[in-house]
């Protein structure tokens, strides 16, 4: 005695679940699943549902004036709720800007916007906020935004969460977008997190994936869990806007066209200086600490297998002669051989260069989460079953005190 | 001065592995642990309390097993622990669980005012660093992320300033309290439990409130309807296309790595400047 789900007809949408007065249905996989001892007939899901996926199985039960008035209420709600919905249009990338260079990963999320934007049938645009900013809109559009909406005021010159969510919140109040994405970095994850709590609504962190649902136009935001032994994905139902934020280096540059047009929308931020407690007192670079290993386009990362400091020596000049940047496994930073600057990584540094050599790297997942986007990579390691060796583009099994040096030897013979 | 740290227990991700027949999580066996982060915010508050006296009272929202990382918490010191536990929290998301810790918090701050939180920088289980935000947000009050160091806390000015961990560089920020921090794990170096600290943790029962200790908590706020986010699916990380094994790597590394290097040379993958 229970509603009948069609398995075949059910997009999981989740109204039902939202509408259900006795908390009787869930999705599972996607799929609206019914609990028969709580089920009792009421027949207010079926109301809802858009696809016509659930049935009564048995003449409704007869309901108290109660529950038909609960039932109802429900079901006005829930349509109210999907109309709703409907309202929001767009997706917007925030472009995060330092002192006016722009962090690569915002580009890299227009691209990502824009393979969303079409198959929603909507717009791409960036927010762009600062203090004389606006000649990065030409950029923005470049990468290709079709909007850009831009808020200049001395009071966002440098980055602080109050006025920059307040922003946010503002414009995406007034302009209701579908869907938001920021960088995963330090400022996009401290940013989404107040403007999500703002809006009320959901916000998945650190995406590696981003798709849009066929049936429902829910954005699929997937990323990794539990340290990178799985991957999940999260759909945020009744919220609007959906947010995430994404990790850097994870997705394509979008082509850049030169001469790209689009419309440029400017809002005021309404706050001054004394609306905001929040000062920023100085900046200190940090001394040689600056490896750039993000934007390198060669890495030579040494793991466990290296065994000494000394031998990473040998790494450096294979690195050298390639013009590459030394990576590392967090053994071998833990063992003190190499500086946490170099670390690859989860608890590391996400890289994606062109060619990634590791070398003495087993390939534990936590190791390869922070690199295995990279184009080619290139294992060296004498355990046949090194994990490394599933994600390798070309891998030699043999010992590295053996092939490192032939390498070396090799390359200054091709490269002259 | 008083102090609110916000704890989680989490499971030891370091030890979950998956099954790569049914590509599930295998959760037996993998121990329950405070949330590294947490321990590191923990130890903050008690040096801040060590210089300036005061009271740290350690939050957490969980299970009744999550007793156990409160526990931990009072063997490092402090002063007291609540849990907040109630079947009606289960399931929450990052937002609804901002909200219900906000209303712990604000419980706290009726009995003691609050004058500063500090949360880890993000949990190992969900890694997204959104709840101490959150929870900033709620309390309309500044928040400061990934601090690397206290540098001043000024209590007859109440204001605070902080080393925040940027990429490449740090800044230097100030705000007055109350404010929420949330920690890197440089900030500090964990200190061992004392023994009558052991043993008073040993003994504790943490005080656990649930809804109805909340009269005026939204129940579409808490729990799974108060979460706007939902699991949709589960599967494995994504495998590369197969590779290409040189052979003779372990008879011959030299003939194998001169194949190797022309075949980086030869597709322009390594380019010869
Ligand atoms: C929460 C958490 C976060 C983590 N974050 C990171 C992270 O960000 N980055 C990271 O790298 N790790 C991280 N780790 C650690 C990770 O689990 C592994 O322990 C680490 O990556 C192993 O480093 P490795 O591959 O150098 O060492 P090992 O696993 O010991 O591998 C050494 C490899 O060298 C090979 N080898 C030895 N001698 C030779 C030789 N003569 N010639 C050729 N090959 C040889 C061996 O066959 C072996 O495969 C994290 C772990 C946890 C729990």
């Amino acid at each position: 005695m229970a509603v009948e789900i069609s398995k075949k007809k059910c997009i999981g949408c989740g109204l039902c679940v939202q509408t259900c007065p006795f908390d009787a249905l869930t999705l599972e996989n996607g799929v609206a699943q019914v609990d028969p001892d709580k089920c009792t007939n009421c027949g207010a899901c079926v109301e809802v549902c858009p696809t016509e996926a659930l049935a009564l199985d048995e003449p409704q039960k007869k309901m108290s004036k109660e529950e038909k008035e609960q039932v109802k209420g429900m079901t006005e709600t829930a349509r109210e709720m999907s109309e709703e919905l409907t309202k929001y249009k767009g997706v917007w990338v925030f472009i995060e800007q330092l002192e006016g260079e722009v962090a690569p990963v915002s580009w890299e999320l227009l691209g990502a916007g824009r393979k969303l934007t079409d198959k929603l049938d909507t717009y791409l645009a960036g927010i762009l906020l600062g203090d004389g900013v606006e000649h990065i809109a030409r950029e923005v559009f470049n990468y290709g935004a079709d909007k850009v909406y831009l808020v200049e005021s001395p009071v966002l010159q440098h980055y602080r969460t109050q006025p920059y969510a307040e922003a946010i919140v503002n414009l995406s109040k007034k302009y209701m977008p579908e869907i938001i994405l920021m960088g995963a970095t330090t400022m996009g994850r401290d940013l989404s997190s107040a403007v999500a709590t703002k809006l009320g609504t959901g916000l998945t962190a650190d995406c590696t994936e981003l798709d849009i649902e066929e049936e429902s136009s829910y954005l699929l935001q997937s990323r990794p869990a539990f340290g990178g032994n799985i991957m999940a994905t999260i759909v945020c139902r009744h919220r609007r806007p959906q947010m995430a934020t994404v990790r850097p280096r994870v997705m394509d540059m979008p082509v850049y066209q030169e001469g790209r047009q689009g419309e440029i929308i400017r809002e005021e931020l309404g706050l001054s200086e004394e609306d905001v407690a929040v000062k920023v007192i100085d900046f200190i670079k940090e001394k040689g600490k600056a490896v750039y290993l993000d934007k390198a386009e060669i890495i030579v990362a040494g793991g466990r297998g290296l065994g000494s400091k000394e031998n990473f020596k040998m790494l450096e000049e294979l690195a050298n002669i390639l013009g590459g940047t030394i990576g590392a496994s967090r053994a071998a930073v833990e063992a003190g051989w190499i500086g946490a600057e170099h670390q690859v990584g989860q608890t590391g540094i996400t890289v994606r260069p062109k060619v990634y050599f590791a070398i003495g790297i087993s390939g534990a997942i936590q190791h390869l989460v922070g690199m295995q986007t990279s184009d080619v990579i290139v294992a060296v390691n004498n355990d046949p079953e090194a994990p490394i060796f599933n994600v390798a583009t070309f891998g030699i099994q043999g010992d590295l005190f053996k092939v490192v040096p032939a390498m070396i030897k090799e390359f200054r013979k091709q490269l002259g | 001065m008083h102090i609110v740290v916000c704890a989680k227990q989490v499971p030891d991700t370091a030890e979950v592995r998956v099954d790569p027949e049914t590509n599930t999580l295998i959760r037996e066996g993998v121990p329950s642990i405070m949330n590294p982060y947490d321990a590191h915010a923990v130890e903050e508050a008690m040096r801040l309390k060590d210089k300036y006296g005061g009271k740290v009272t350690v939050i957490s929202m969980g299970p009744p097993q999550a007793e156990e990382v409160l526990r931990q918490a009072i063997s490092f010191g402090v002063d007291d622990a609540i849990l907040l536990s109630d079947r009606a929290f289960g399931g929450s998301d990052t937002l609804a669980t901002s909200y219900i810790l906000t209303n712990g918090i604000k419980k706290l701050d009726e009995q003691e005012k609050v004058d500063l939180i500090i949360c880890g920088k993000q949990a190992i289980d969900g890694d997204t660093a959104q709840v101490g935000p959150g929870i900033a947000v709620r309390l309309n009050i500044p928040q400061l992320t990934y601090v690397m160091e206290i540098v001043e806390l000024n209590l007859e000015e109440k204001t605070i300033k902080v080393a925040r961990k940027l990429e490449g560089q740090k800044e230097i920020v100030q705000a007055p309290l109350p404010a929420l921090l949330t920690v890197v794990k440089d900030i500090n170096e964990l200190r061992y439990a004392s023994l009558p600290n052991k043993i008073r943790a040993a003994r504790f029962k943490a005080m656990v409130w649930n809804k109805d200790d909340f009269p005026g908590i939204d129940p579409e706020q808490i729990g799974l309807k108060g979460s706007p986010t939902a699991v949709r699916k589960i599967f494995p990380p994504p495998e590369r296309g197969e590779g290409e094994i040189i052979p003779g790597g372990m008879e011959n590394p030299e003939q194998a790595t001169a194949t190797l290097v022309e075949k980086l040379v030869k597709q322009e993958i390594i380019a010869d400047k």
